[in-house]
């Protein structure tokens, strides 16, 4: 079995974001990244299979030049190869359908039994790049996926619904599956995870080479700091007088 | 040309109650660009639900029913509003941003040929030309998006930042049947009926109080403190979802768009950022309070009572004073 991971990296969750002179981009000279942490809940899907039916798994993402924490970290979890499609145009808010139509034209080369991506990215969470790469791909897919099993034919999964509810799905390989957080736990990377990623292979694609340009459809005008709607009251002081004014507002409000 | 809105039934077959959220999101884009505006309902067997839409002020309804809809799946509904796009051809289509549309909203703009803007928050002018607010970087900036290129272009609404569209009974409109055909073989994936799982002892819904944790409580160790100050304010525990995804607290304690909807007197929210799918579950409650590190985290966008702080020293301090009372 042969199993593909989308994979991203992300800005850190503590990181200060810094739009660009244009105002339409960002300014990631300084920014740290980490793996979008959706995504290394796909990982693990991948690296649990292949435990279980010794399967391939390949690492993939589309980046600026250079963008291979996700993909370094995958090869040190247990991926076996990388694929890294470069270009410029995916280091700002890069429209879905772009970064997919590049994924697919590397991933039909592959010939997977099945994709895994995380269910969205923590940066612009369009929450589109997975199903737009199954309509591209012809596969069939599902989504918020928590519970997924195979026999090598067909998948049985778990899919998420609102508010509690579940739903089983059947559907054939190959086929596409977002997975969502909580399917699993993580693993880490070992010293030794690390140092073998090191000889691992990853394949660089210069995006100029594939045949994946797409016309615009989203165009950003501008990024910024949100306008807050603060209606609340802030209450200030040392952490005692914090709990004393709050206490005395939940009384007030009769709350308590 | 219109402005398109396509309701969505839920799996007991109402409408889902962001359906009209997106009515309104629709209708302020109809009235801008002067555009009728028009409602599609698609699903297996619709019943009384397509004369519903009709009394919501829209001029036109669009019927999609096919005995192949009547399980949701990817495949059947692209297909079948692949087909009712082309013969409406409506120049906006507005979607609620459910985990249906997220299912599916993709693979039909990529089967249409067309860019899907998800889950916008508003809709602003420039002229003539549309424009649209997204959060991203989880909330921490603003995104202002044109769609360009040709019609239709699809975009769909963030739960609860539109307010529900009222019923306009007085003048129902009319309702199309359209004519669409679906192929079984083309249906790959194979749907059973929803469940939900076994109960929990957690009936979060009639809870009066409830202090509700995050990942700001950073070990299962310190449970136990917010348990301490859900017993002193004689108040349930709940969670946010990465507490009840680690296996910290049960599932039947999760708040949010997956998990339970609540509405006590007083939600105390502990280290918890306010995600957007978190808030839809508790922004109901009476009173929100919150205790959280960042002053830019968006759980204080809905409190209403906010204490940038330290929750390891404000909760001890909440605590002893409490039983000093
Ligand atoms: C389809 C989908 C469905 C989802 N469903 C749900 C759902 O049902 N429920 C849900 O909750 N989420 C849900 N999520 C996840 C949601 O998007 C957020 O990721 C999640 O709510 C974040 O949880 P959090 O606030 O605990 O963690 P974080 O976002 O990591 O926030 C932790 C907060 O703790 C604060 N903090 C840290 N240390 C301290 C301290 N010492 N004192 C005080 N504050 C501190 C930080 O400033 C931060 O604001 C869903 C996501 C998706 C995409």
């Amino acid at each position: 079995m042969k199993i593909v991971v989308c994979m991203k990296q992300t800005p850190s969750k503590d990181s200060i974001l810094r739009t660009s002179a244009d105002g339409a981009g960002l300014d990631l000279s300084q920014t740290e990244f980490e793996t979008n942490e959706p995504d290394s809940y796909a990982l693990e899907e991948a690296l649990r299979l292949k435990d279980e039916h010794s399967a391939e798994v390949v690492a993939i993402t589309a980046g600026a030049a250079n963008t291979t924490t996700a993909i370094r970290d995958a090869l040190a979890k247990g991926a076996d190869r990388g694929i890294l499609i470069e270009d410029d145009l995916f280091a700002g808010v890069a429209e879905p359908l772009a970064t997919a139509t590049a994924l697919a034209v590397a991933i039909r080369k592959e010939s997977p039994d099945l994709v895994l991506t995380g269910l969205q990215s923590d940066d612009v969470g369009f929450g589109q790049t997975g199903v737009v790469l199954a309509e591209l791909l012809g596969l069939p897919h599902a989504t918020l996926i928590v519970e997924l099993r195979t026999d090598g034919a067909t998948l049985d999964v778990k899919r998420e619904l609102e508010a509690g509810w579940f739903q089983r799905l059947q559907l054939p390989l190959p086929a596409l599956l977002t997975i969502q957080s909580g399917i699993n736990k993580p693993r880490y990377a070992t010293l030794m995870g690390i140092k073998k990623a090191k000889k691992k292979p990853l394949d660089r694609l210069p995006l100029g080479e594939l045949d994946a340009a797409v016309s615009p459809g989203l165009v950003v005008q501008r990024l910024y700091a949100p306008t807050k709607q603060k209606t609340g009251t802030l209450l200030t002081g040392t952490p005692a007088e914090q709990a004393a004014q709050l206490l005395t507002k939940l009384r007030e409000a009769k709350v308590l | 040309m219109s402005v398109l809105v396509v309701a969505e039934l839920t799996h007991a077959g109402d409408f889902h109650p962001m359906s009209w959220e997106a009515l309104t999101a629709g209708r302020e884009l109809a009235g801008q660009l002067g555009l009728p505006l028009s409602c599609l309902v698609i699903g297996g067997s619709l019943g009384d639900r397509s004369a519903e839409a009709a009394a919501r002020g829209v001029t036109q309804v669009a019927a999609v029913e096919h005995a192949l809809l009547s399980a949701y799946t990817a495949d059947g509904f692209c297909s079948a509003l692949t087909q009712a796009l082309g013969q409406i051809a409506p120049q906006y289509v507005v979607f609620p941003h459910t985990y249906q549309v997220r299912d599916y909203g993709p693979k039909l703009a990529t089967a249409v040929g067309r860019a899907f803007l998800s889950d916008c928050t508003s809709i602003r002018f420039d002229g003539a030309e549309p424009i649209f607010v997204k959060q991203v970087f989880q909330g921490k900036l603003s995104a202002d998006f044109t769609l360009a290129g040709d019609a239709p272009r699809l975009f769909s609404v963030q739960s609860g930042a539109f307010a529900a569209d009222a019923e306009r009974p007085d003048s129902p409109a009319p309702i199309h049947a359209l004519a669409i055909e679906l192929d079984e073989a083309a249906i790959r994936v194979h749907p059973t009926e929803p469940y939900r799982e076994a109960a929990g002892t957690a009936d979060l819904s009639s809870a009066e109080r409830i202090v509700s944790i995050g990942r700001g409580i950073k070990d299962p160790e310190n449970i136990a403190l917010a348990q301490r100050l859900a017993d002193a304010l004689g108040a349930e525990l709940a969670a946010s979802r990465p507490i009840c995804d680690s296996g910290w607290l049960p599932l039947d304690r999760q708040v949010g768009s997956s998990g339970q909807t609540v509405k006590p007197k007083l939600y105390l929210a502990l280290g918890i950022s306010g995600a957007i799918q978190h808030l839809v579950g508790m922004k109901g409650s009476e009173v929100i309070a919150a205790i959280n590190t960042d002053a830019s985290a968006p759980i204080f966008e809905v409190a209403d009572y906010g204490v940038v702080g330290d929750l390891f020293e404000v909760v001890p301090e909440l605590l002893k004073q409490l039983e000093q009372s």
